[in-house]
């Protein structure tokens, strides 16, 4: 909106608001975050090396690891425990794959209601679609510029 | 004065009533968390499940509603064909949850959007038809789901995500008010509740119509920042309009501000040279505890001051705790699409005053 406060008295306000709003505090959210994140990649761990110890090779074991994880984060989603666990772990849950399947389940249990195509069909990756979109993209970037590298023979 | 008049105009935007506008019953129904909160003896129907019995969350929140309204028509010993016309209104995205909720009981309605200040705009439309003689009785509704807004303006439910401190929590709640020309009648028919006590009842005697106040924030999750300014504004032009000063009030409440936005009103208007401190409080502070509840910086949405008032202030004022009281519902004007523009968000603020009427008043 076109406000009528001149530009100079926002920025005095804005800056007002930001001194007294009160804010997380910045180490233990990053400790939590550690805390969270790291206890996921130990069970990520666990599952590896358990695949792996029923005679399955390391991409093998890695993808049972991903899924596995998936399924776990889809089935605390269902039951309305991720959301407390992303809560505490802040980006220590939502990095790791298992932030990845709680953003695309959440909306397909939200928007259930709107139908198969419109609600669930549409609106299943409103949080997970940048993700997809942004990661192919650049990966794509990094495919070129390893391509080029290539043939200027600057690896091998 | 010309006699005719139903209100005199005073200052740029406020009027007080020449002919009597009364709250003739109020209703308040709320969900499970608010019912835990510390009005939660005070509301008439605490939900305990958010669905209502219903299938959507917007469907929840429509009954929600219509609860609130059925139950206020009940305890004025009214029904829906007493009703001239509804003024109602909600945070949902055309708001359907107000109109498919008034829809089934046949009144003439008028739906608004004023973000959380909806009942204030609400009340003041009610009471300048009232005033006019537009209506016998007059609905005013509003109503808000915790889940319904969470999925309109922000994430899904199950998505796991850390809320800022400055974070409001919406109240699922709903307010319902009927206004009157003619006093609330406490016997007849039986069973009845109005609002009306041993001490008297409780007249709607003016109003200040906010505008809207843009100091340039985007921050969508630190809405009392967006709308003390204009609660400010609200309140300062009601001061200098009614020619009153906060002594002339015995309790200002304020809607949705939190306690962030608490803390930067009463800066503003102690530089306007108003201190109201010991007078004031916020409907979103009151709802919740927020030491146990973790709301954060407290309440917010169009139900959190539309129950506040159905359940606290407006019973108290019948009793006569307070004589004077200013209401001041706050809104922030923002819709998905605006937030991810990059607009700002303008907030408004509708002061409506309430009074205590005696007993002994009512018989002259």
């Amino acid at each position: 909106m076109n406000s009528s406060i001149p530009k100079e008295k926002q920025k005095q306000y804005a800056d007002y608001v930001k001194q007294i709003t009160p804010t997380h505090s910045l180490p233990t959210n990053m400790a939590k975050a550690f805390l969270t994140g790291g206890v996921i990649c130990v069970v990520g761990q666990i599952i590896t090396n358990f695949a792996k110890s029923r005679g399955l090779d390391q991409d093998m074991a890695g993808t049972w690891c991903s899924v596995t994880l998936v399924f776990i984060s889809v089935i605390l989603t269902g039951f309305n425990i991720y959301p407390k666990i992303g809560k505490f772990g802040g980006a220590g849950s939502l990095v790791p794959i298992t932030g990845f399947a709680n953003s695309v389940a959440a909306p397909a249990i939200e928007y259930k209601t709107e139908g198969q195509v419109f609600g669930i069909g549409c609106k299943i990756f409103t949080i997970a679609g940048p993700v997809i979109l942004y990661g192919i993209m650049s990966s794509w970037i990094a495919g070129v510029i390893y391509y080029i590298l290539k043939i200027m023979e600057v690896i091998s | 004065m010309n006699p005719q008049t139903p209100a005199r105009l005073t200052g740029s935007a406020s009027m007080s009533f020449q002919n009597p506008v009364y709250v003739v019953s109020c209703a308040s129904v709320v969900g499970k968390k608010e019912g835990e909160g510390p009005l939660g003896s005070k509301f008439d129907l605490v939900c305990e499940e958010p669905m209502f019995g219903e299938a959507t969350w917007e469907a929840a929140e429509s009954t929600m509603q219509k609860e609130a309204a059925t139950l206020a028509l009940g305890k004025a010993g009214l029904t829906p064909g007493n009703i001239r016309m509804t003024f109602a209104g909600d945070l949902l995205a055309q708001t359907t949850a107000s109109s498919f909720g008034i829809a089934g009981m046949g009144i003439p309605f008028y739906g608004l959007f004023g973000a959380c200040s909806t009942i204030g705009e609400s009340l003041s439309l009610g009471a300048m038809s009232v005033a006019a003689g537009y209506g016998e009785h007059i609905l005013c509704a509003t109503s808000s789901h915790f889940a319904s807004a969470e999925k309109e303006f922000r994430f899904p439910l199950a998505y796991g995500n850390q809320r800022p401190l400055s974070a409001t929590w919406t109240v699922t709640g709903s307010g319902a008010c009927i206004l009157s020309g003619t006093l609330p009648v406490p016997e007849i028919p039986k069973k009845t509740d109005p609002l009306i006590s041993e001490e008297g009842c409780v007249q709607i005697t003016g109003l200040t119509t906010g505008k809207l106040i843009d100091f340039g924030l985007k921050d969508s999750l630190n809405m009392g920042g967006c709308m003390a300014p204009s609660a400010c504004d609200t309140i300062y032009r009601n001061f200098c309009d009614f020619g009153r000063t906060p002594d002339d009030y015995d309790a200002i409440f304020t809607g949705d501000l939190g306690a962030v936005g608490k803390r930067i009103l009463l800066d503003l208007l102690n530089e306007k040279g108003y201190d109201i401190e010991s007078i004031y409080q916020d409907c979103g502070l009151l709802i919740f505890d927020g030491e146990t509840q973790d709301t954060h910086s407290g309440g917010s949405g169009c139900g959190c001051s539309a129950s506040v008032l159905a359940a606290y202030i407006l019973p108290e004022l019948a009793k006569g705790t307070w004589k004077r009281v200013l209401f001041v519902p706050t809104g922030a004007l923002l819709s998905k699409t605006s937030f991810n523009e990059g607009d700002s968000i303008p907030g408004i603020a509708h002061a409506v005053v309430l009074e205590h009427v005696s007993k002994k008043d009512q018989k002259q």
